[in-house]
This record gives structure tokens, C-alpha cells and sequence, in this order.
């Protein structure tokens, strides 16, 4: 792991909503590094702020004031569609719901990353049809996601969030929809097989039965970072 | 244009086959409707104004009163020769336009319409499928028209003859026009003297004066000089106008068919509208994902237009083969059956579709616009 050289650095992160009596404070002066070759899971309560704050250092939702450097890069200085650029070609996202088309093949479903980055169709469905490949599921590419299991479409998902090669992967609630065995299954599959050395996994989640694939884990509380400890792994 | 994006907006809509249907099916019978009814009314304009599109003259001159070709008021002689004064004037030539009731050989009655043709140019004479134009001279002669109403003078030849006004009729050709007339009768031709000695007539017996002049230009002349001679002088587009005009505005039929088309837009507009909306609300949560992805606005509205666009002109396509063959149809089993498809009939549907499209597009637009990809993340 490269210390030295963070793949996600936030600093003095802060985030509200509305404004005078109905203002609500969802992230407070959050400091946050991450790096490659690592997963590292923000866990809290519901209304913790672990949401907001991984909207932040995405490059999804603005802060309020702070910075967040992607590689180096402070992707909230840059204009809009720079940062819609730079989270297409440098973030993988793998949501809560999966958010697949149910009216395209999975093949399509995953070349959707390379097809927004323009490139050719062949090229993009042959591209994806590697990655599904890669999550075990070669000969599901034909078949629409809804004749998929919840596990299968959550690895149709993490194909479609590796399919342009990102340096950051963010995972949102990736197993909230998962019996036990599955989640585990998954979070295990992705610690083996995402997982590199080039690149960085951040996974909001409160799935307490995932924690032990992670390297480090921040706890969150009422939009602060409460405790951050090293995961299971690295204890034994 | 990113081709993929477009590639994937076409399967989003197409492989959603319920909605697809539902929308082609709304913009269809839109255009359908939208299409027929225009081509009604475009058809009962061209039928209203076959005498004038068969006769041919470049300039009609009637009486200021005349409101259709069908009802002339008859001119005195004496302006046939005023007008024929007039520098510019090539030649002018009378025309009779009336009705008779005609006495077939079974003894039925039949109305018939009758043009009487200058007899010394024969101006205005239809083109004969059978005969010879000369015989128009013949005693008793007339010229039938071969056209949707034709059967309802039993299918004449030459040789068959009628009763006119307890006057013997015979045809002496079988003539072809370009249009037939709006009224559902058959149409004689003969010369204008035979036409006034048969038919019961008013003290004056012309109808139109067909004008030539010399050239274009000397048209504007000619209609002062009528004008100032207290008459009406029209191009013969100018008088289809005012003929168009007056079934448009002055009988209720363009009022009825105004009413139909936009009854037929606001059925499509609000199928296809609502449909298209929930169509978008259904991958309002996608759409939000890729967003979160990297997909930038204008590539959603994209997506979103090219959907519509192809939904549109889709159903354009159909609706528009489909009221053809309709037409087609229909005159298979009815020859009178007025509907003529123009290019402005179609420019009008493709406008209606392109507002339909829209509209229809305009509020999932905005539902696109308005949705952030954190409200991906918060569910």
C-alpha cells in the first residue's frame, strides 16, 4: 500500500442542508484518506452521514466547505462537466439497487461506462462481455438482468462499475440487499478479484457481517468520524 | 451525436414492447385522424373546384356576387365584348355552367351538370377517351364525362341517347377531366348555343368569361379594367381560392374539420404524452445512475429526444400508409369518395407530430434534469 501518495484525501469536510432553524449539519469537519490497494469501509447508524459523505468524495454531491483530492486532483475546483468526466473515467459506482436497465442485456447494462466514454459498440459489448467473464457470469450476457438472482445482478453491477478500469471503486450498501452467504460471497469475491494494488474500494455500509474483508474501518456518528480501526484481516 | 447512447436509447424503447405499442398506437391514430380528415376537406375543396381546374382558363370573369363556380350569376353579352377591348386580352370566350334534369331511356330522371363551350374555339374541352370533338357539332350532340358519377348516366356510348328538356340528347364522346365535381352528378359537354337553346335559362345566358391575355404581366391590367367595369376578374388560382375560402369560412365544414383535427391532436398528444412520461418516470432511477456514472444532461435529453423523435415518426409513417390505404380502400367501393393526401396535409400531421413529440418529451426532460444523483444514493 502507498502511503504516501492517497488515492482519496478529504480534508475539513463539511456539508449542510437547508438553512437557519431547518438547517441540518450531515457531515462536520470530516478528515478522510484512503489508498490504494485498500477497502475501506465507512460504517455509522442511519442519518450517521456516511451517504452525504461518500457523495462528497465521489464527486457527487458538492461540500459545503473542504476539499477532496482525487490522485491529487481537488475534483471540486474543477467546472461540472469535468468532474461528470473525471468520476466516468476514474470512479466505478456500484449502487444499493443496482440501477440496471431491465429492458437491455447485462452485456449493455456493463458497456454503459464505455459506451458514455464514446467508445464504438462492438468494442464496449466485448469489453464487458470480459468483465462479466471476470464476476463469473459469461453465459448470463445475453440475458436481461430481471432473469438474474439479486447476487448475480449485484456482480452484473461491480462488472459494470469495472468495466472502464477506474482507480476508485465506491461501493454503496453493496450487500443491503443480499441474504447473509451471498453478501459475504460478494464483498469476499471483490477482495480477491477487484481488489489491486492501482486501485482503492471505499464501501458505505452497516452490514456488520462484511467487516472482516475490510482493511480499515471509520465509524461515523451524527456527520463526524468517531473511530477509525484497522479490520479483521489485519488483527490476525 | 454519440451513436451508442443513441443505440442504447432505441433498445430502451423498443424492447419495452407495452409502452412502444401504446405510443405508436396514440401517434397513429393521431395522424390517421389528423391526416383523414384534412384530406376530406382537401378533397371537397378540389371537387368544389373542378370547373375551374377542368376548364383551364388562365382568368375568370363573373359577377362581384359569385361566391362558388356552381353558382354563377349570369353575365350580359355586352361584357363579353368589353372585356374582349381590353389591351392585353389574347381572347375571351363565354362559358355555360348550369344543371339539367335528364330523362334516361329506362325513364328514370337523372340531374346532370352541363357545360356549354365556346362553339367557335371550343375553349375548355375535356380530353376524349372515345369520339371525336368535331361531332360536338352534330346535331343534339353531347360529350360525356367519364368520371365517379358517369355509371349514374347507365354507362353511356356513343349513340346513346336522353331527353333534355323534352329536347333529344345523343353522345357523341366519351371525355375524361382531371376532377370530378362536388355534387355526386355526371357531367355533359356541349357547345354554348346548344346549351342555351336546351336548357331553361335567364334573360342572360353566360356564366364565366374565359380570358388569355397576351402575358402575365397584362393579368393585373385586365382585372382593374373588369373591375373598374363593375365585374370580377380572378386568376384561375385566385378564384380556387376564394372558392376554398368561402366552403372554409362561410359553411361550417372548415370550422368542423379545424375541430376533428385538433380533437385528433389532443387524443395523440395526450396518449403519447402520458405514456412517454411514465415511460421516463419508469428509468427515472437509471437515468439518475448514470448521471452518478459520468452521463452528462444534454446526453440524457438526448436520449430522450431521440426516443421521441422515433416514436414519432414511426407513427407519422404508419398513420400516414395507413389513411393511403384507407383512401384506397374506400375508393375501391365508393368513387365519390373526396379525399386527396397533399403535401400540405402531411406538412400539417409532421408539425402536429414534431408538437406532439415535444410536449410529450418536454416533461420527462425536465423529471431528467431535476433528478441528482444523490438521490441515487439515498434511495
Amino acid at each position: 500500500m502507498d502511503t504516501a501518495h492517497p488515492a482519496i484525501q478529504a480534508s475539513g469536510l463539511n456539508k449542510w442542508f437547508g438553512e437557519g432553524d431547518a438547517r441540518t449539519h450531515a457531515v462536520r469537519d470530516v478528515e478522510f484518506e484512503a489508498y490504494f490497494g485498500e477497502i475501506v469501509y465507512i460504517v455509522g447508524p442511519s442519518g450517521s452521514g456516511k451517504t452525504t459523505m461518500l457523495s462528497m468524495i465521489s464527486g457527487i454531491l458538492r461540500p459545503n466547505s473542504g476539499t477532496v483530492k482525487i490522485h491529487g486532483t481537488d475534483i471540486w475546483s474543477l467546472p461540472e462537466d469535468e468532474i461528470a468526466d473525471f468520476r466516468l473515467h476514474k470512479i466505478g459506482f456500484v449502487f444499493q439497487d443496482y440501477h440496471l436497465f431491465p429492458r437491455l442485456t447485462t452485456a449493455e447494462n456493463v458497456a454503459i461506462p464505455l459506451i458514455l466514454q464514446s467508445r464504438a459498440w462492438d468494442d464496449a459489448i466485448r469489453e464487458a462481455r470480459k468483465d462479466l467473464e471476470i464476476v463469473g457470469l459469461a453465459s448470463r450476457c445475453d440475458l436481461p438482468p430481471v432473469k438474474l438472482s439479486g447476487g448475480e445482478q449485484q456482480r452484473v453491477a461491480i462488472a459494470r462499475a469495472i468495466v472502464s478500469r477506474p482507480d476508485i471503486l465506491i461501493l454503496d450498501e453493496p450487500t443491503a440487499s443480499l441474504d447473509g452467504d451471498t453478501g459475504r460471497m460478494i464483498i469476499s469475491f471483490v477482495r480477491q478479484n477487484i481488489l489491486s494494488e492501482r486501485r482503492c474500494i471505499v464501501v458505505v455500509t452497516h452490514d456488520s457481517r462484511i467487516f472482516e474483508y475490510a482493511d480499515r474501518i471509520l465509524k461515523m456518528e451524527d456527520g463526524r468520524v468517531t473511530a477509525a480501526e484497522k479490520g479483521k484481516l489485519h488483527e490476525e | 451525436m454519440n451513436w451508442g447512447l443513441a443505440r442504447i436509447a432505441y433498445k430502451l424503447l423498443i424492447n419495452d414492447r407495452a409502452k412502444f405499442t401504446s405510443l405508436l398506437v396514440g401517434i397513429t391514430f393521431a395522424v390517421f385522424l389528423m391526416i383523414t380528415m384534412t384530406s376530406l376537406f382537401a378533397g371537397v375543396l378540389s371537387r368544389a373546384s373542378a370547373t375551374v381546374i377542368n376548364i383551364g382558363a388562365s382568368v375568370w370573369v363573373m359577377d362581384p356576387a359569385v361566391q362558388t363556380v356552381a353558382n354563377s350569376i349570369p353575365l350580359p353579352d355586352y361584357v363579353l365584348d368589353e372585356v374582349r377591348s381590353i389591351p392585353g386580352v389574347k381572347y375571351a370566350v363565354p362559358l355555360y355552367s348550369g344543371s339539367a334534369l335528364l330523362k334516361l331511356n329506362d325513364g328514370t330522371y337523372q340531374a346532370a351538370s352541363v357545360m356549354g363551350i365556346d362553339d367557335t374555339s371550343l375553349f375548355g374541352r375535356p380530353n376524349l377517351i372515345s369520339g371525336t370533338i368535331n361531332d360536338i357539332f352534330a346535331e343534339n350532340a353531347f360529350i360525356a364525362i367519364q368520371d365517379s358519377e358517369f355509371s349514374k348516366l347507365e354507362n353511356p356510348r356513343i349513340g346513346t341517347t336522353f331527353q333534355v328538356n323534352d329536347h333529344r340528347g345523343v353522345i357523341v364522346g366519351i371525355g375524361r377531366v382531371a376532377s370530378s365535381g362536388l355534387f355526386g352528378v355526371p357531367t355533359l359537354y356541349t357547345t354554348y348555343s346548344r346549351a342555351r337553346q336546351y336548357i331553361p335559362n335567364t334573360r342572360f345566358t353566360i356564366s364565366y368569361l374565359l380570358v388569355e391575355p397576351n402575358a402575365p404581366a397584362d393579368v393585373p391590367r385586365i382585372e382593374k379594367q373588369v373591375r373598374d367595369a363593375g365585374y370580377l376578374a380572378l386568376t384561375k388560382d385566385e378564384f380556387t381560392q376564394k372558392i376554398s375560402r368561402f366552403y372554409m369560412f362561410q359553411t361550417g365544414l372548415g370550422m368542423n374539420m379545424l375541430i376533428m383535427t385538433i380533437v385528433s391532436f389532443i387524443i395523440g398528444l395526450s396518449i403519447s404524452g402520458q405514456t412517454f412520461y411514465s415511460f421516463v418516470i419508469e428509468n427515472i432511477d437509471k437515468f439518475g445512475a448514470l448521471k452518478a456514472i459520468g452521463a452528462r444532461a444534454r446526453e440524457l435529453i438526448a436520449m430522450i429526444l431521440l426516443q421521441a423523435s422515433l416514436v414519432a415518426l414511426t407513427g407519422l409513417g404508419i398513420g400516414v400508409g395507413l389513411c393511403a390505404a384507407t383512401i384506397w380502400l374506400a375508393r375501391l367501393y365508393l368513387p365519390d369518395y373526396a379525399a386527396i393526401m397533399t403535401f400540405f396535409n402531411l406538412c400539417l400531421a409532421f408539425g402536429m407530430v414534431v408538437v406532439i413529440a415535444v410536449i410529450s418529451s418536454y416533461f420527462g426532460v425536465r423529471k431528467v434534469l431535476t433528478i441528482e444523483p444523490f438521490d441515487i444514493f439515498r434511495g
